[in-house]
């Protein structure tokens, strides 16, 4: 390692030049303009009723589905990691789904079965219950794309801690869900904690599914991403940067939980990502 | 509390981990199961602490069919070659732990813990989490753990065998000390020999999922009943249909007719005793073993002429 | 289990809705003229952002794991920025600095090469995330011994090192792939989508499914991902066969 200073540096600057381009200064230059009308300009994009509508539920969609895929993602890690049974390749493949596919394709999925005309859609229609340009398409929209995040993130942990320690409680008279709860969950905690920030993380920014099942009635149905597109179209560009800061602020927050948890991992992020799994299977 | 088992038989796949094992553990008995890796042994202990369910056969606790009882419901105290030791919590918690699932009292379940932590020396150490346990201390603190709910019946799987040498001699002596004691039916599953035959009262030995003898260990290394309990049970040659135990060699000076030349190959002085590695007339190897005294007398060395013949030979019939 | 619905149901609807006004339908629309711009775009393009990736992304991941800076942590930090950065602010921060009124004069508004910055940036985590851990993992040792038989730093990152970290790296491409094939929020604001210029399949599909074409649009999506999971199916049987070789 020692001969290789000139190499080293240029290794380096190419790095971090890169980084700078595509990643820092395009972040600066977010904040720079959004403040170019002056700080008044921008509380007042940010205090806009539609924004902070939007804001609130953006919160309450991620409120929603991150429970819901937390609970699903630890199941289906116990699922995955201590059991056997046909299919279960097959459960492997499908959640690794929302990441191989498009958020448009799976907007138009749930309009095709859960909208008027769908599959379900009539069926949900009849009874009073409106999905599709609705909170609840929402929802599901989102719950879809952040799937797998929890589930990809608790399995390799989850096998690390291994049977035993549950046997061990079961010897000791606790049932298999008391001993699951006392003692495999606390062993989990971090893998779990991880993955409920990249699940947040990818709620909240999630853009494209939501737009299509959603309407996009301003106000109502919009969430905070889906107001600055809506700001943008409209030339208001304070507005849309202004709301985008938030968002920003808002992932910084998320960056900031993901390094300061411990990660199993050391630096690497969560990205389980489908192909890299099937290594160690 | 005793144990009995009548015809388990596991499989997992294409392996047959046990195949028609019937077994009987008497109540407050130290039971060995002692055999070679994948000879079933461990299988046959989670079989009967309900965490292997036996494809077939039926396990007895207590005069009580187990069979198909859960384990939480056994009353079987389990203790890991590796601890299983909740990392989470602190020692104090781990052994508290059963009785906290039982809802005991809180007053209870101080006084039982500071008990067990007394019991098994470890008593300065409830506030410490394992991991800045020592191994030996972790291991103590399972059987702790194990002992806490007053089990019926105590089961150990190879709980030495992730320690060092000085530290598993220990903690040997030390399972024995506590078994008279404490006088719970116990079952102890190990590789080691030496182990078993130090510890237990009574050996199953076990092979390929069958269970080949069942004995005291003074019965298993004198009247083995087949070829593979003999070699296991402790070292052994093999001349043909013939097996021969080393100190059943005798070496002589001269011959006398019904002794046979041989050359020592190799003498390894083993502190007390010495072993000599000879190599008789056909090739063919035999192992003796005499006390350092005798080595003296015979001035025995490398590369000696020396007559041998075996005082005791024992040939099984197929 | 139960989740599974929600994602299963969904998408063979798609594969059915696709196919349900007759395959005469669904061929016009898979080769209707803006469909094939648009897939053949977004094919192009991704691949082109994925190899960048896998050689800048390889050197990120290097830097990160081999030197030492000022400030590294911070840097590793931020890797992880374009993952937790929503997609459509990702555009407009991207459209703020490289865009119309651009600060530092490049305009990369309504081109190709805008579509290629936005994916560049949506895809940077992936592969710098893939190598890393394998980079973690391999000890000096190789490399010095390789020294020593005398092969040169290059040599040495060619025969010692890429093999090592090949499986990782095509894993990271892989999914950079699927993610930049699927990218829409950043593409959007970035590219203008200029059909037949700038429009890549995602967008085509929204503007299909706004204008109600729902069966053009699930024409397209299938072929989409028909395609998506060809390459990605390759991608696997690629690192397969090096994971295979380098135990």
């Amino acid at each position: 390692m020692r001969n290789r200073g000139s190499g080293r540096y240029l290794l380096r600057t190419v790095a971090l030049g890169y980084l700078a381009a595509v990643l820092l200064v395009p972040v600066g230059a977010v904040v720079w303009r959004a403040f170019g009308d002056g700080v008044g300009a921008v509380w007042q994009a940010v205090t806009a009723p539609d924004a902070v509508h939007a804001f609130w539920l953006s919160l309450l969609i991620a409120a929603i589905a991150v429970p819901l895929n937390t609970l699903f993602g630890v199941a289906c890690a116990v699922v995955l990691v201590r059991h056997r049974f046909p299919g279960k390749r097959f459960l492997d493949a499908v959640i690794d789904l929302p990441f191989a596919i498009s958020p448009v394709v799976i907007g138009l999925a749930l309009i095709l079965v859960y909208g008027q005309a769908g599959w379900l859609g009539s069926w949900l229609a009849e009874r009073g219950i409106q999905v599709i340009f609705s909170l609840p398409g929402m929802v599901l929209a989102t719950v879809f794309v952040s799937l797998p995040y929890v589930v990809r993130e608790v399995v390799p942990v989850l096998r690390e801690v291994g049977v035993e320690q549950e046997e061990a409680a079961w010897t000791l008279g606790a049932g298999s869900l008391k001993s699951f709860l006392l003692v495999t969950l606390p062993s989990i905690r971090w893998g779990v904690a991880y993955g409920v920030v990249l699940t947040t993380a990818r709620a909240l920014g999630e853009f494209g599914a939501v737009t299509i099942v959603s309407g996009r009635l301003a106000g109502q149905t919009e969430t905070l991403t889906l107001y600055v597109e809506n700001r943008f179209e409209a030339f208001d560009l304070t507005g849309a940067y202004a709301a985008s800061l938030t968002l920003a602020a808002l992932a910084l927050l998320v960056l900031l939980a993901m390094t300061r948890l411990p990660s199993h991992r050391g630096t690497a992020s969560g990205f389980p990502g489908p192909l890299r799994r099937k290594e160690g299977h | 509390m005793s144990i009995i088992v009548k015809r388990a038989t596991r499989r997992f796949g294409d392996f047959t981990a046990l195949e028609d094992v019937s077994v009987e553990i008497p109540s407050g008995s130290l039971t060995a199961l002692l055999g070679p890796s994948g000879s079933g042994k461990s299988t046959l202990l989670r079989v009967i602490a309900g965490l292997e369910r036996p494809d077939a056969g039926t396990v007895e606790i207590d005069g009580r069919d187990a069979t198909t009882l859960p384990t939480q419901r056994r009353g079987v105290g389990f203790v890991f070659q590796h601890y299983a030791a909740f990392k989470h919590m602190t020692v104090r918690e781990n052994v508290a732990f059963g009785l906290k699932v039982r809802r005991r009292p809180k007053a209870e379940i101080r006084r039982r813990v500071d008990e067990l932590l007394e019991l098994v020396q470890l008593p300065g150490l409830a506030g410490r989490y394992p991991s800045q346990l020592s191994g030996g201390q972790r291991q103590r603190m399972a059987l702790a753990r194990a002992l806490a709910v007053e089990p019926s019946v105590l089961l150990l799987d190879e709980p030495f065998g992730a320690l060092d040498a000085r530290v598993r001699k220990e903690l040997r002596a030390w399972l024995r000390r506590l078994h008279d004691d404490v006088h719970v039916t116990t079952v102890f599953v190990t590789h080691d020999q030496e182990e078993a035959m130090e510890v237990a009262d009574r050996i199953v030995v076990m092979n390929h999922g069958r269970v080949e003898q069942v004995g005291g260990p003074r019965d298993l290394y004198e009247h083995p009943s087949n070829a593979f309990v003999m070699g296991f049970v402790g070292p052994v040659t093999r001349l043909g249909d013939s097996f021969i135990r080393p100190h059943d060699v005798e070496l002589r000076l001269e011959p006398n007719g019904t002794t046979s030349e041989a050359m020592i190959e190799r003498l390894v002085h083993l502190g007390f005793e010495v072993r000599v590695d000879l190599v008789l007339h056909d090739g063919q190897r035999l192992l003796a073993q005499v006390s350092r005294e005798e080595a003296e007398q015979l001035e025995l060395h490398q590369g000696q002429i020396i007559f041998a013949r075996p005082s005791r030979v024992r040939v099984f019939s197929n | 289990m139960y989740l599974s619905l929600i994602v299963v149901l969904p998408l063979t609807a798609v594969v059915w809705r696709s196919s349900r006004d007759g395959w005469g339908a669904f061929w016009r629309a898979a080769t209707a003229p803006q469909a094939l711009a648009a897939l053949r775009l977004t094919f192009a393009v991704a691949l082109v952002v994925v190899a960048v990736n896998v050689v800048v992304g390889t050197v990120i991941a290097w830097v990160l794991v081999r030197d030492e800076f000022p400030g590294k942590r911070v840097v590793n930090a931020l890797i992880d920025l374009p993952f937790a950065l929503p997609t459509i602010v990702a555009g407009i921060t991207l459209l703020a600095l490289y865009g119309g009124s651009s600060p530092v004069g490049v305009n990369v508004a309504y081109t190709r090469a805008g579509v290629c910055l936005a994916l560049a940036f949506v895809t940077l985590p992936f592969v710098v995330r893939s190598v890393q851990p394998v980079l973690m993992t391999i000890e000096p040792d190789m490399e010095e011994a390789a020294r020593c038989l005398g092969a040169g730093p290059f040599t040495s990152f060619r025969r010692i090192l890429l093999p090592t970290i090949a499986p990782a790296l095509l894993a990271g491409a892989a999914l950079a792939f699927a993610r930049a094939v699927g990218e829409f929020g950043s593409v959007v604001i970035l590219s203008g989508n200029i059909p037949y210029r700038t429009e890549v399949a995602s967008v085509h599909v929204f503007s299909l499914v706004e204008n109600d074409d729902v069966g053009s649009a699930a024409a397209v999506s299938v072929v989409l991902l028909a395609i998506s999971v060809l390459v990605l199916a390759l991608l696997n049987v690629i690192q397969r066969r090096r994971t295979r070789h380098a135990e």
